[in-house]
């Protein structure tokens, strides 16, 4: 055993890797992605891991390996698990082998998703054991039992970290390589009455499956996370309110809890590790002798209803508070300090000055913030795709459909340019439903190359099959950037660290039929409109390719700089472009040499050629987001 | 010892390997650490903060408001905007160079720096500014602005952390290359009396 300052997700991987994982498969999607990266870096030569097509794939290629023994592990962020939803909901019926875990991250807030959907319900739904860790700690030991509860009951099991939980870092005490156990799994045996679904081993195993999860409650009842902290025996009991108090919660909103607890003094508190199968044993012990119970968990009110449900079916006098009678807030992410006012205020207990502090700054309101939403980055390819589109189609009727990636970011001011974004792949569909309503309108859906493999093609056949009109515009910039710049099927290597042959996005696109795949570099802006004019044009289903690399994984074609002489101020590259290396430098228009990547989409727009090549490498040298390369490593 | 700190800035100003740094100093004197930092889509350019606990009997990485020892701010709106984590006589050090948002640039109404500044005066007891434009060219780099803070901060004595335990830190974490130019920015405040 050694310490190490892990992220949460890091922790996870070491914690899968210690359990002898054979094969790790997952789609990279905020805030799960740093799990199979870590794991990628810590196998050895007997682990497989790749980055799958999408979360179906991935989930697919995991039971495939649990189905011959493996331990497998797939990743995903919440809304992966609805692509990854088909193969889930029929694996529950035929189960595995070997372990498999399948982790979802879910995301409260959001921070970056689309929803605030719950994996817990998705648990419930496909009735799969779900195991719920409050730290980074906790999540490194629990994945290794989540392992282990996968064998004894031959299921697989969900594992299901939120965003604090897979981000936050601490300093953990960890396995030595020679402590991981080490597997080596038995392979597949044929035996079709196990493996193949037909609707009558549905029906026998939906009856082992019921009896199954009520010996697994009971199981969980004694399972060390799933936990009952009793009172203290000098607890403050509020004079005016003399009811006997209790809080149930799970995940990072323990964490929260135990901290304001600490504090003002310890209430009887249930932890749940597993919201499913719900440890009834030991929720009914934790409701013995109470009045009222406050809930405090984030997402959907989950442990809520159990125990709402709970007292219904044992005729508890128990009062249960939570998101259903308006206690604590019913969509956005938890707090300390959010959760330090449902208690005190559940509680009747006055917070002590000390906690209240930081309050004493907001009674004066600051001056206004400065709003910094997320852009796409200075040099982006998608500014000048984008900006392409707009300036072809200028004064015609379009619709343009975005879709899930950095590309999202087309929406803001001032190129506007995303009117619709749903979520992986919908674009295309958005694009042809409109049409068929409005022949008029020009429809345009805007991919990515990861979301392309992941999610697009389907849609692409289906318009070209059903005769759509509209014009499918694929943003190549050779990586997944958003998440992190993960290789897929076009970059051409892999997570073994193999180099294969690219999937060509062109020859895909002429395989499905369409005629018209034109292929542009969005940064030779003149070239690139005329092509939209072109294509656009066309009748059917057509395709522009724009081509050019993420700046993230290629080297700055070097910088612009703007010619004060010549400047006329007219401002039309910044409003026009919303690039943010173009700044005001008091009442001239300015090139942070920082951020610069001399991409050169303003020098092309710039109607008196003011905005020139830099030779010089003198670079904003006092700007302090100059922090590429050097000593930081964002 | 119990410490919050809290670092906060503009995606890109080097606030993680900060963040890493301390986390690395307190591993190595045994001092259990906790962090959480902004990760995805806010570091293009977004408001990014770090939040780092040291001591014992913690349960999580982030800080309730009004309790931090230390706010060290990359940039002033973005110190404002995390203020009210600050303990009442916390330390707050902040940088006074302001990092305009693509926003402000086009609405043409560019944000005030020294409005922030007068702000931070206001509302804290512990201010120290920094004057990273002037201390960056004395120093010879663009890129040392998280070395400079985090020098300021232990010359705070707020930090909990002294200067050999940063450089040990630094010595683990950062190419060898970087090293000299990083204990130059790591001194500076000490040398330029506060």
């Amino acid at each position: 055993m050694h310490k190490e300052f892990l992220m949460g997700n890091e922790a996870i991987a070491l914690g899968a890797v210690a359990a002898g994982v054979n094969l790790v498969s997952g789609y990279p999607g905020t805030p799960s992605s740093e799990v199979l990266e870590t794991a990628a870096k810590h196998r050895d030569d007997t682990t497989y891991v790749e980055w799958s097509v999408n979360e179906k794939s991935a989930l697919e290629v995991a039971a495939g390996a649990a189905y011959a023994g493996a331990r497998s592990l797939v990743t995903m962020k919440q809304v992966g698990l609805n692509v990854a939803s088909d193969p889930l909901m029929s694996l529950a019926y035929i189960g595995v082998k070997g372990g498999m875990v399948i982790l979802v991250a879910d995301d409260p807030g959001p921070i970056s998703s689309q929803t605030e959907q719950d994996t817990r319900h998705y648990s419930a739904f496909s009735k799969l054991p779900c195991f719920d860790p409050t730290s980074a700690q906790e999540a490194y030991e629990m994945i290794q039992e989540a392992f282990t509860c996968s064998e004894t009951y031959g299921t697989p099991v969900f594992f299901r970290p939120t965003t604090r939980v897979c981000h936050g870092y601490a300093s953990i005490t960890v396995k030595d390589p020679s402590e991981y156990t080490r597997r080596r799994p038995e392979g597949f045996r044929k035996d079709t009455a196990r493996w193949v679904i037909f609707p009558r081993l549905s029906y026998q195993n939906h009856i082992k499956i019921e009896e199954r999860n009520v010996r697994m409650a009971e199981d969980f009842s004694s399972y060390k996370r799933n936990r009952i902290f009793p009172e203290a025996k000098d607890t403050l009991k509020p004079a005016e309110k003399p009811q006997k108090r209790g809080i149930a919660t799970g995940g990072i909103s323990f964490t929260y809890a135990m901290e304001t607890l600490e504090q003002i003094g310890m209430i009887r508190l249930l932890k749940v590790a597993t919201p499913h199968p719900f440890p009834e044993k030991l929720a009914l012990e934790f409701l013995n002798g109470l009045d009222e119970v406050l809930c405090i968990e984030e997402l959907d009110p989950v442990i809520e209803r159990e125990l709402t449900y709970l007292c219904g079916k044992h005729h508890l006098p128990t009062k249960i508070y939570g998101k259903l009678t308006h206690h604590t807030p019913n969509a956005g992410e938890n707090t300390q300090d959010s959760v330090r006012q449902n208690i005190t205020s559940f509680l009747g207990y006055q917070l002590p000055d000390q906690a209240k502090a930081g309050s004493s700054a907001s009674e004066d309101r600051p001056p206004l913030l400065p709003v910094r939403p997320p852009v796409l980055c200075a040099g982006c390819p998608h500014r000048a795709s984008f900006y392409a589109v707009k300036t072809a189609m200028k004064g015609q009727k379009t619709i343009f459909c975005g879709d899930i990636g950095c590309y999202t970011l087309g929406n803001a001011m001032p190129l506007d340019m995303v009117d619709t974004c749903l979520c992986m792949g919908a674009g295309l569909g958005i694009a042809q439903g409109v049409g068929h309503i409005e022949p008029d309108t020009a429809c345009f859906a805007f991919v990515g190359d990861s979301t392309f493999f992941a999610s697009a093609i389907p849609g692409v056949v289906n318009a070209v099959y059903n005769q759509a009109d509209m014009t499918l515009v694929v943003l190549d910039n050779s990586t997944t950037a958003m998440t992190g710049h993960q290789p897929h099927p076009g970059t051409g290597h892999t997570m073994m660290g193999n180099i294969v042959d690219k999937i060509d996005i062109e020859a895909v696109l002429r395989g499905i039929g369409l005629k018209i795949i034109e292929t542009a570099d969005p940064l030779d802006h003149s070239a690139a409109v005329a092509c939209v004019r072109r294509v656009a044009g066309e009748p059917g289903v057509k395709a522009i390719i724009f081509k050019s690399p993420c700046i993230a994984v290629t080297k700055p074609a070097g910088k612009m700089n703007i010619d004060t002489g010549k400047c006329i101020r007219c401002k039309k590259c910044i409003r026009e472009l919303g690039c943010p290396a173009l700044i005001m430098t008091g009442e001239n228009i300015g090139v942070d040499a920082a951020l610069c990547t001399g991409c050169g989409l303003c020098s092309r727009l710039c109607p008196v050629h003011a905005i020139i090549p830099s030779d010089t490498t003198a670079c904003g040298a006092d700007h302090p987001s100059a922090s590429k390369g050097g000593n930081s490593h964002e | 010892m119990n410490k919050n700190i809290v670092l906060c800035g503009v995606g890109g100003q080097g606030t993680v390997l900060a963040s890493k740094l301390i986390a690395s100093a307190a591993m190595k004197k045994d001092i259990p650490v906790m962090s959480a930092e902004t990760i995805g889509m806010a570091q293009r350019g977004g408001s990014v903060f770090s939040h780092i606990r040291m001591g014992d009997g913690l349960y999580t990485p982030m800080i309730a408001k009004g309790s931090a020892d230390i706010i060290i701010g990359f940039e002033p709106g973005e110190t404002v905007r995390m203020l009210p984590y600050l303990k009442v006589d916390g330390q707050v050090i902040v940088s006074r160079r302001t990092i305009m948002p693509v926003t402000a640039t086009l609405s043409d109404t560019p944000y005030d720096g020294g409005e922030m500044i007068a702000y931070l005066k206001a509302h804290t007891h512990k201010l120290l500014v920094v004057d990273a434009e002037q201390a960056c060219r004395e120093i010879g780099s663009a890129r040392v602005l998280n070395l400079l803070l985090l020098g300021a901060a232990v010359q705070s004595g707020a930090l909990g952390l002294d200067e050999e335990d940063l450089k040990t830190a630094i010595r683990e974490r950062v190419p060898e290359k970087f090293h000299e130019l990083n204990f130059r920015a790591l001194s500076y405040m000490k040398e330029h009396s506060i």
